[in-house]
């Protein structure tokens, strides 16, 4: 049994024990014990990919499986991670336990919220561990169903048009990714040959250029959906604020991880020559993202708004990164991806908690929390601090590596656009520090809100988990771009040696 | 006729003893014996079904006008299967009293629709094909009449019947055209002499014209709506699948063997009439309340879909219709067993009835959902892969946009799909349909379906055995 298997398995395992068990109250405990099991599997398979390669082992890709599935197509179901699936893997188990913690106290219909949350998990790790690109949109198709129930049925506000909007959205965006697979697989074997949908197999070739031209960009954009990128972002603020707690953190932290992933993973790797040729237009669109996000969130009054057009921006500074096509660059789109994963989980679960205790979002209504419930205040304050960059957390690490690597860039174009990012970590600031002054320091403006009690211990567990993480990487980011880099290498060596710089 | 003439024949003349073998049990039960002439003619269907998988000499016979190969056969088995799962349904509703005392009718008019198709699937001659088809469609009118205390069924009766016999008449009308020119009606023969000549070319679209009609093709679907929401819900089903599902059969195996020549003029007729077909089907659903009227619609479009996997005449378009159409027969049927279970029990057809099902009636809502999002093709139900599979049969012929036509239309028919999911799992309502226990065939049924649903896709052998019997232009 390939141990990556087993990051499919547990989840649907974990359903099958919510399913039988007999008293409602059970449910949590069935769902925290598989995703600690979960989170457990994750941490040994970063020890053993990395004692793998200290051991020299320096295959592409490892713990490799290939069973052929459907023998006429070529279809298998093909697992396989590098340093980068792995950490997104890590990321996906921190954020989902999280999750369920931040998710205790939800009482309607309970057993099936963990059930349909724990679903999406299992698309979100089944792509993370595919190598074949039909495996691989079958869980990315996956992890978009359950939200329409998450979203419908525990959600808050305009929740009916905010999941059909999200759901419609999202899978108008893996139909063109559907057209742009397919066109990868009938121009995998320009030489003659099989046809194939793995991954690896599919990037030794190089597909032709019309090819290439047609279906670069419907791959990139159905990836950049999911992504945030401008102009299909609109799905994003909606669905996030009106989502429950663990379904926003899920979401922002982890799913729209899967566009920039994908989009990196499956565009640019396979279709190296289009990327170069027609980045520019994605360029202008995905920093348009990140200072579009940037300003919107300014102007919300709603906490979980703010939040998502962050998301927006920062998934879009993903993009923004990957489309640089350099080393650098790429490195930091994917701790950016990494940090920024963790950071919004923080965020959304740290809104959740005030929120169950206020009742409100609204930044108006609140003031001078810091006093009553300081152990919240604090965590929102570095979670804060993260988010705009802030040296010693995570965001910092990815976004001084992100703007190194496009500056990297001599001509005029990508100089004017990385200076245009740039400034959106100014705009951060303001939204950010807005937040904080409105919400948590100061006298406190609402009596209604002088007894509330502060963290409970699952919150706390959620919180802290993600903050140390965060801090974590912020601190000693080399173990994770030394893991990244080592993948990253034989990948940005294909790039290099197909275009000229 | 020597044994092995009668075996290669099996498939029909089974089901021609099945009738008679009703007809006797109708003759020798009085009126209290009339309930067991549903489970007598429920096993009675099962054995047939089971014996055509039993693997027999394939051949030809009355001077090869009737076809039997080994994907003829496959065919027809798939029919079979899903034929049984509109008789398993059935019970439970001929039970009721109103609907009793024609039960034998019921079956009789039922297995000679049947045999019409599986006449139609094998022949390899215009009039034996005509034949076929009439057989199968003039009982399926008296089977939407079926239910007396209803306007709306006689409506869909005489609806069926007259459009029916219009679209009979163009068919046969262009087959004679086709006579005239080439001077004979064997497939084989018409195939040698076929030059694609312009009387030849109307004759092709007269019978495309008949075909459409059949197969809920826009513009020829306008029968559709309307006799669905009138005839009997098990009607309904059984027309929305396996009549459709087998004269897309017999259309493919025409297009494939008769019409290679003039390939270029059909793949032309079917890029556009598919187009109209799934964004007419998508479009008018989104509109309506009745939840038989709405399958309707989702069927038509269905078909449009379907029409991907023709267009390319490649082997994998005919493995990919011949799989879907297995894949849309377990989907449909388990939705409209939903729909019949929660008819006969609360006598609600509309949408807004299933409000808050969830809360009353949670395993009906899953199965319907499962089926919902078959229909739809998320994963990881077999939908998904059926889809897929015709998607890629198309893209393999370079109609990439037609494929991202079809892909974007999934995306509006996700949305109708999910008002309905909707209703059953978010809408609250004060006064759901109450919490009631289905019969066992009933849950029989349905958990066929289900199952269906995901061994489909899982177990890639099913769709490896129906590509090896494939074949392309």
């Amino acid at each position: 049994m390939n141990i990556l298997s087993l990051f499919v398995i547990i989840p649907v395992l974990t359903i099958t024990g919510i399913v039988l068990v007999k008293d409602v109250k059970r449910t949590k405990l069935v769902a925290a014990i598989g995703m600690g099991i979960q989170l457990i599997m994750s941490a040994v398979l970063i020890f053993l990919y990395l004692s793998q390669r200290r051991a020299g082992n320096t295959d592409e890709m490892l713990f490799v499986s290939n069973v052929l599935w459907f023998k006429s197509l070529n279809i298998a179901y093909a697992v396989g991670v590098d340093g980068i699936s792995v950490a997104m893997i890590g990321l996906t188990s921190i954020v989902v336990f999280a999750g369920i913690f931040a998710s205790w106290e939800v009482e309607f219909l309970r057993k099936e919220f963990f059930i349909s949350l724990i679903l999406l998990a299992t698309g979100v790790f089944g792509f993370f561990i595919s190598i074949d690109l039909f495996t691989m949109f079958l869980f990315y198709e996956l992890a978009v169903i359950p939200m329409y129930l998450l979203i419908g049925i525990w959600g808050t506000g305009p929740k009916d048009y905010s999941a059909m909007k999200l759901t419609l959205m999202l899978m108008g965006g893996s139909a063109l990714l559907l057209v742009g697979l397919l066109g990868i697989y009938f121009n995998s074997a320009p030489g003659g040959g099989k046809l194939t949908f793995n991954i690896l197999e599919i990037s030794k070739v190089t597909m032709p250029m019309s090819a290439q031209r047609l279906f670069f960009p419907l791959t990139f954009v159905g990836f950049g959906v999911l992504g945030a990128l401008f102009p299909f972002h609109t799905w994003s603020p909606d669905g996030h604020a009106s989502a429950p707690t663990a379904v926003s953190m899920l979401h922002a932290g982890v799913l729209m991880k899967l566009g920039g992933y994908g989009a990196f993973r499956v565009a640019i790797f396979l279709m190296p020559q289009a990327a170069k040729e027609l980045s520019w237009i994605f360029i202008i669109l995905t920093s348009i993202s990140v200072v579009y996000g940037a300003f919107g969130a300014i102007v919300q009054k709603d906490l979980k708004y703010i939040n998502a057009y962050s998301s927006v921006s920062h998934c879009g500074l993903v993009l923004f990164a990957v489309l640089m096509m350099n080393k650098t660059a790429m490195d930091g789109a994917i701790i950016q991806m990494i940090s920024h994963g963790l950071m919004t989980a923080l965020f959304f679960a740290l809104i959740g908690m005030i929120y169950g205790r206020t009742h409100t979002r609204m930044i108006n209504e609140m003031g001078g929390l810091m006093k009553v419930i300081p152990f919240l205040s604090v965590c929102y304050v570095i979670a804060g601090l993260a988010s705009l960059g802030l040296p010693g957390l995570s965001g910092f690490v990815a976004e001084m590596t992100i703007f190194v690597g496009a500056f990297q860039h001599t001509d005029t174009f990508h100089r004017v656009v990385t200076i245009m990012a740039i400034s959106s970590i100014v705009i951060t600031a303001v939204y950010i520090l807005r937040v904080v002054a409105i919400l948590l320091l100061g006298p406190s403006t609402n009596e209604h809100y002088d007894h509330l009690k502060d963290a409970k211990w699952y919150e706390r567990v959620s919180a802290v988990t993600l903050i140390g993480s965060v801090a974590a990487i912020g601190l000693a980011p080399f173990w994770l771009s030394s893991m990244i880099g080592v993948s990253l290498q034989p990948i940005v060596d294909r790039i290099m040696a197909i275009i000229p710089m | 006729m020597s044994l092995d003439n009668l075996l290669i024949m099996r498939h029909e003349l089974l089901l021609t003893l099945a009738a008679l073998l009703v007809l006797s049990a109708e003759i020798f039960t009085g009126p209290h014996g009339k309930k067991q002439i549903g489970i007598f003619s429920v096993i009675l269907f099962a054995l047939i079904t089971a014996a055509g998988f039993l693997p027999v000499k394939y051949g030809t016979l009355f001077g090869g006008m009737y076809v039997a190969s080994a994907t003829t056969v496959l065919m027809k088995n798939i029919i079979n299967i899903g034929a049984l799962l509109v008789f398993v349904q059935s019970v439970s509703w001929l039970g009721k009293e109103e609907n009793r005392e024609r039960i034998s009718e019921y079956f009789i008019l039922l297995i000679s629709t049947l045999a019409g198709m599986n006449f139609m699937i094998s022949s390899g001659h215009f009039l034996m094909f005509y034949i076929g088809i009439e057989l199968a469609t003039i009982p399926v009118a008296a089977l939407s009449a079926y239910d007396r205390y209803r306007n709306t069924s006689a409506e869909a009766g005489i609806k069926l019947i007259l459009s029916s016999a219009l679209s009979s008449g163009i068919l046969i009308y262009g087959l004679s055209m086709i006579y005239g020119t080439t001077g004979t009606l064997y497939f084989a023969e018409i195939q040698k002499v076929f030059t694609g000549n312009n009387l030849q070319v109307l004759g092709f679209i007269f019978f495309f014209a008949g075909m459409a009609f059949k197969i809920s093709i826009v513009p020829f679907h306008l029968w559709t709506a309307d006799v669905y929401e009138g005839s009997p819900v098990n009607i309904t089903s059984y027309l929305s699948v396996i009549s459709k599902g087998s004269a897309v059969f017999i259309f493919m195996i025409i297009l494939f063997t008769v019409f290679p020549v003039i390939m270029g003029s059909w793949q032309k007729t079917i890029y556009v009439t598919s187009v109209l077909t799934m964004t007419i089907g998508n479009l008018f659903a989104i509109r309506q309340q009745n939840i038989k009227r709405f399958l309707a619609f989702s069927s038509i479009s269905q078909a449009g879909y379907i029409l991907l996997g023709l267009i390319g005449g490649n082997q994998l378009g005919m493995a990919s219709v011949i799989y879907y159409v297995l894949v849309y027969i377990f989907s449909n049927l388990g939705a409209f067993g939903v729909v019949a279970a929660i008819s006969n029990a609360s006598g609600k057809e509309n949408i807004s009835d299933y409000n808050g099902l969830y809360h009353t009636n949670p395993r009906l809502s899953l199965i319907m959902t499962l089926s919902l999002f078959s229909l739809a093709g998320i994963p990881p139900v077999a939908g998904f892969f059926g889809k897929f599979f015709l998607f890629t049969a198309a893209a393999q012929k370079g109609f990439y946009l037609l494929v991202l036509i079809a892909v974007l239309n999934t995306i509006i028919s996700l949305y109708y799909y999910l008002l309905v999911v909707k209703a059953m799992f978010i809408n609250k309502c004060d006064t759901p349909i109450g919490t009631f226990r289905s019969d066992s065939l009933t849950r029989i049924a349905l958990l066929a379906c289900v199952a269906g649903i995901f061994a489909m896709g899982f177990a890639s052998v099913i769709f490896e055995l129906i590509r090896n019997l494939s074949y392309g232009v």
